[in-house]
């Protein structure tokens, strides 16, 4: 066992244990300091949770796009928070048209409907065609190609949209029937909030459904256990990972609708950051694992929000929540060093 | 993989269609309108016309290619439907912007661009006519050049391809020519029309004489004994220093500044080339090491930021140099140790969250006092030697070149090295290299922190040449931009870096039009270059044979194949 440890032990690793050891002891010091002061109230803590909630409930749904498609095809798809960046414009552009009609006001709930429609089918179709025109042609090609694609889809798809759409941040208009906020209890939830929650809990529900008990969700299973058996079992493989594509790009088109009505905003860049922490999430819960992407992006969403008022201004940093998103990349690149396999992980691929 | 079906008129309108789709694209992405601005030749041709005729002519070049394999009867009628096929999508998207408002959703959708897609003063159903008419007549001068001999027909190719690089290049020739030459070629927008001639005819005449002599000049330079050889190459390397020394006095200030800039992703690509060419280690953080050695540099030499200056002395250039270059081998170790521990996709992801946590925490309040915050740090020392002090393009030109070169000759000396070996060998694969006694981790470390040196040594350089900075220009697309160059000049091979450094970078800067849309050219740039050449424009054998062996093993193509031909593009 001792001579095991000390085989397997060499400098980088004690420099590795001793950078995560210095910042363990600066998030703990951090968050004594913070509650020990007070600065937050009670009902102010269980905000941030809830916000976190909700922008974590945002990021799994991105994340199992991600999840997906690595879990099939053992690739990182760059391009994902694109497809989620569509998915918001198209679902834009139908709520803009709505109100215009008045009927945004008249019909909330079928408002609402027919933008998650839009955004999904614009989502999913840039999904599909991106899958059809960049990386079916790279199935046997070496791993480096296909992310280097990914790459460029991604940036061909951001400045497209640029292109199409403009520079310009667009501005969602007010949902009625969202703003405002519900009291419960101590404390107030945004209409918005409620909504996403709904909307993520359904769209996991039908997820863990197709997945788990339908024809094509075991095809999708057969294919990332091993692509050539299903083969020979008559499953047509090319079909299942064009079908990944689709309910990745699907549940990315719900994200970028949940995002809309939170965030209120839409912009030919919004896919990259979300999507680089939807990728940190899929890792954080063990990447090709559909529950842990779910698990991963909670966390994440809650460690975000709370974690700039918790320990980044107990250890007297100036304008902490500037660094929100460098606490994100942290915990990637924490994670990827100290627990490959993440939360849930099961075993990593060891080509990864 | 393609089925032996033969090729049928409608496989050449699903073809023009995924033209005129492209087409589309490119119209509503605004390039056919910002392009109709740019003259070639003076009132007669923009660039739109020839982006859009051209798309046109390749998809009806292709189709015809494609169907006269099968039967040669067919490849007049399939050329002309493609092509046709084309311009009708495209005047269909015409045509629906005259009937509907398009404009609320796709902001480039506007009347202007209508009146810009069909040809002449015509409008509505004549015009789109009109324009599918002229894309059949595309298609059958297609089919024609089938007929012509290939020497010829790169003539042909070469000498447009000129007349519209000098057509749009104008405003960069036109300070360089003598006024006599200027006032022949161009008017004041475009190239005048015996300009336009002139230029064809004499490009068309080198192209020509190039496709007969190119084949006779490389097999006469491998004949020659090694000795002669070796001085065959010196004489060359030393022509080639004497023209990069001449080269500012040539280009004057505009061009030497653009050559500054592809300077600093030259020394960049030859830096990110050892992690990711030799080494195999995608790293998308390469910009951190980037911003950091500028930092460096800019921190040391200004006279700003009390808070530093009562720590540090305030260094001359020449002295911070050094910290700046040690500070990104420092980083570059630092991150490297904990980085390397992963592998392939996980290393990139790592790597670029790495270089993002770092901009974060440039741009942050929190380090301002250090580091300037979002405003960034201006006073950033210059170079001095005695009483002269660098100040211009044309004077940084020749220090940028002293780095390129310590940077070739680096990488060029570790590429043949045992170290060179072992970090190939860890590329092609890991376990095997680990199994032959190579010390993974080491030999990752050092490739890893010599790519961050060298981007230490661009970053310093550039902060010192702009004088002051702001932490945008340290964002991820630097990283991929150098990805990009060491893509398309060709993985692992440094004459590529150099010509993917000119093309990508140089280029864009040149055509200034381009500018605005460089980004989305450069991902359809990427994913056509993974599609189709991911060797690069200037590849090394090894790397050529290593991606086209799946190919060869799967249709035993002859060992003649057009990847080891020298690029044209």
């Amino acid at each position: 066992m001792l001579a095991r440890l000390r085989r397997e032990f060499d400098i980088a690793d004690l420099v590795l244990y001793l950078i995560g050891l210095g910042l363990l002891i600066a998030i703990v010091y951090g968050s004594i300091v913070t509650l020990s002061s007070g600065k937050y109230t009670t009902a102010q803590w269980l905000n941030f949770i809830i916000f976190g909630l909700a922008q974590g409930g945002i990021y799994a749904l991105i994340a199992l796009g991600y999840t997906m498609v690595y879990g099939i095809l053992g690739m990182i798809n760059f391009a994902h928070g694109e497809f989620f960046m569509m998915g918001s414009f198209g679902a834009f552009f139908t709520t803009a048209a709505l109100a215009e009609m008045g009927f945004l006001e008249r019909n909330p709930i079928l408002s609402i409907l027919l933008m998650m429609v839009v955004a999904m089918t614009v989502s999913a179709a840039v999904a599909v065609l991106s899958e059809r025109i960049a990386y079916r042609p790279l199935r046997r090609a070496p791993r480096l190609v296909p992310l280097i694609t990914a790459i460029g889809v991604s940036y061909f798809l951001q400045y497209t949209a640029r292109g199409l759409f403009g520079s310009s941040v667009k501005a969602f208009p007010n949902i009625p029937a969202l703003s405002g906020a519900v009291q419960l209890g101590p404390i107030a939830i945004q209409r918005s909030q409620i909504a996403v929650f709904v909307v993520v809990a359904l769209m996991l529900l039908s997820l863990y459904f197709i997945v788990q008990r339908t024809k094509v969700g075991r095809a999708i299973r057969s294919v990332a256990e091993d692509k050539d058996a299903a083969a020979l079992m008559g499953v047509d493989v090319d079909r299942t990972i064009a079908l990944t594509f689709l309910i990745g790009g699907i549940m990315a088109g719900a994200a970028g609708v949940m995002y809309g009505i939170v965030f209120r905003q839409a912009s030919f860049w919004m896919g990259f950051v979300p999507g680089l922490k939807a990728f940190t999430a899929a890792v954080l819960g063990g990447i090709g694992n559909i529950a842990g992407a779910v698990l991963g992006g909670i966390s994440l969403g809650v460690v975000e929000s709370i974690g700039p008022s918790l320990f980044l201004d107990g250890l007297g940093i100036a304008a902490p929540h500037q660094l929100k998103d460098a606490i994100a990349f942290t915990v990637l690149v924490l994670i990827l060093i100290f627990r490959p396999t993440g939360l849930l992980g099961e075993r990593l691929s060891k080509r990864a | 993989m393609k089925s032996d079906r033969p090729f049928t008129l409608v496989d050449a309108a699903k073809l023009g269609l995924y033209g005129g789709i492209s087409a589309i694209l490119i119209s509503l992405v605004g390039m056919t309108a910002a392009f109709a601005k740019t003259a070639i030749i003076a009132d007669l041709l923009t660039m739109a016309q020839v982006l859009i005729y051209g798309l046109a002519f390749m998809v009806g070049f292709v189709v015809v290619g494609r169907a006269a394999r099968g039967s040669r009867g067919l490849a007049l009628p399939a050329g002309a439907l493609a092509s046709a096929v084309t311009m009708l999508s495209l005047s269909l998207l015409a045509l629906l912007i005259g009937a509907v408002n398009l404009r609320t959703i796709f902001t480039n959708a506007t009347a202007e661009l209508a009146n810009l897609i069909l040809p002449g003063e015509t409008s509505g159903l004549a015009g789109a006519l009109l324009l599918t008419g002229a894309g059949a007549a595309v298609g059958l001068v297609a089919w024609l050049l089938t007929f012509v001999p290939t020497r010829i027909r790169n003539g042909l190719f070469g000498g447009i391809a000129a007349v519209v690089l000098f057509g749009l290049m104008q405003d960069v020739l036109v300070p360089i020519l003598p006024k006599s030459v200027d006032d022949f070629l161009f008017e004041s927008k475009g190239l005048t029309w015996v300009g336009a001639v002139v230029v064809f005819v004499l490009f068309f005449i080198l192209s020509y004489l190039y496709a007969m002599r190119s084949q006779v000049r490389i097999s006469r330079l491998d004949k020659l004994p090694p000795q002669q050889r070796q001085i065959a190459r010196f004489a060359f390397t030393l022509v080639a220093l004497i023209i990069l020394t001449l080269l500012p006095r040539i280009l004057g200030p505009f061009l030497s500044e653009v050559a500054n800039q592809v300077g600093f992703y030259i020394i960049m690509a030859l830096g990110l080339n050892v992690v990711v060419g030799f080494a195999g280690m995608l790293d998308l953080g390469y910009v951190a090491f980037y911003a950091i050695g500028a930092y460096t540099m800019a921190v040391l030499t200004t006279p700003e930021l009390p808070i530093m200056r009562e720590i540090l002395p305030q260094l001359t250039f020449w002295e911070a140099l050094p910290f700046a270059v040690g500070a990104a081998l420092l980083a570059g170790i630092l991150l490297g140790i904990p980085v390397l521990k992963t592998r392939g996709d996980y290393l990139a992801i790592i790597t670029l969250g790495f270089g993002e946590i770092i901009r974060l925490l440039v741009l942050s309040d929190a380090l301002k006092p250090f580091l300037g915050g979002a405003q960034g740090i201006t006073g950033v020392g210059r170079p001095k030697i005695d009483d002269f002090t660098a100040t211009n393009p044309q004077q940084f030109y020749y220090l940028i070149l002293v780095a390129i070169v310590v940077a070739w000759f680096i990488t060029s000396r570790l590429k043949s090295s045992r170290l060179g070996r072992s970090w190939m060998a860890i590329r092609e694969d890991e376990d095997v290299a680990a199994a032959m006694s190579i010390n993974l981790v080491g030999y990752k470390l050092l490739a890893f922190a010599t790519g961050a040196t060298l981007a230490g040594l661009s970053g310093a350089l550039f902060a010192s040449k702009l004088g002051s900075m702001v932490p945008a220009s340290f964002n991820v697309l630097v990283s991929i931009n150098v990805l990009a160059v060491l893509i398309v000049g060709g993985m692992g091979s440094l004459p590529g870096a150099v010509v993917g450094a000119i093309v990508l970078i140089g280029l864009p800067e040149l055509l200034r039009e381009f500018n605005e849309f460089r980004w989305w050219v450069y991902g359809a740039v990427l994913v056509f270059m993974m599609l189709n050449k991911p060797e690069g424009l200037w590849p090394e054998a090894t790397r050529v044979r290593e991606l086209h062996e799946a190919e060869a093993e799967h249709t035993h193509v002859d060992d003649d194949a057009s990847p080891t031909a020298p690029a044209t593009a």
